[in-house]
């Protein structure tokens, strides 16, 4: 009981500054603790085998992701204000969360334990399209990756070859000076400012 | 449902308060996905949740492995969208994102 309301505490505390931090690597490391915090919920609930994912993918490839991104793009903090005033939003939450609440929570436990099949089978026989989607999934993400990356060479590459070609005044002519010392092999060009 | 069960679904509501929240409020797009994650870890909860009361948790955590996968690579695929509006418009602003109209 007292470790579900530490972990109920803990959870909404790390989301809510995941939210509201300034930095976004902050955020994402707040976003890492509510990750760690929600597999220890889920081994708490009997569901050992996402508990392993949820912490090894949540907390960790999610979290190098996001550092990797925030690296990307840059730190930038939001001064301005927000889409919806704050009120506004947290009343439209609360409302939807109380809408929730008002058909969850009546929710009773079954009665007769139902006999089911061990993980591996339920997740490879009894939901095998699942995985087949997942596979799909996992394929069109790493497309979609691939995609925008490319779009973004072609993006360099066509500023490169505007900066080399000229549009439509060509360059004047630079002065060269040409020294005729023997000793030299190539001649010296000065560039007039 | 128990006490401790109780609690797990309170949880479930709260984060899923928090996350409607943020997506209401905040305006940078690393932020939008990171209220998105914790969207997802609410209902990753909740069908757990349903799989312990209904009895069935080896289904409620096969439907949860999906919705892992599921949402990082909604998290992937938001984050390469973000560094390259932040490429194209300089900003990570929501409100820039019509500026990728061309």
């Amino acid at each position: 009981m007292f470790l579900n309301l530490f972990l109920l505490l803990a959870a909404v505390l790390c989301a809510f500054q995941a939210i509201r931090a300034r930095q976004m690597l902050a955020a994402a490391l707040w976003l890492a603790c509510t990750s760690a915090i929600v597999a220890w919920l889920l081994y708490a609930l009997g569901a050992q085998e996402v508990a392993v994912i949820e912490l090894s993918v949540g907390a960790g490839l999610v979290t190098i992701l996001f550092v990797f991104g925030i690296t990307i793009a840059g730190e930038e903090i939001q001064e301005v204000g927000s889409l919806v005033p704050w009120a506004v939003a947290g009343g439209i939450a609360l409302a939807l969360i109380g809408l929730v609440a008002w058909f969850v929570l009546p929710a009773q436990e079954a009665s007769t334990a139902v006999s089911e099949p061990s993980f591996s089978v339920m997740v490879w026989e009894n939901r095998g399209l699942d995985m087949l989607v997942q596979i799909g999934l996992i394929f069109a993400g790493v497309l979609g990756i691939l995609g925008i990356l490319a779009e973004k060479e072609t993006a360099e590459e066509q500023a490169r070859a505007s900066q080399k070609t000229p549009t439509s005044t060509p360059p004047l002519p630079q002065p060269q000076v040409i020294t005729t010392d023997a000793h030299q092999d190539t001649p010296i060009k000065e560039a007039h400012a | 449902m128990s006490s401790e069960l109780t609690i797990t679904a309170v949880t479930v509501l709260c984060l899923l308060g928090v996350a409607l929240y943020g997506l209401l409020i905040v305006r940078n797009l690393f932020q939008v996905i990171i209220a998105l994650q914790i969207l997802v870890k609410g209902a990753l909860i909740a069908l757990v949740l349903a799989g312990k009361i209904s009895g069935q948790i080896n289904l409620g955590q096969s439907l949860a492995v999906t919705v892992i996968v599921a949402d990082t690579i909604v998290a992937v695929v938001g984050l390469a969208l973000a560094v390259q509006v932040k490429r194209y418009t300089g900003s990570l602003d929501v409100k820039n994102l019509s500026t990728l109209r061309r």
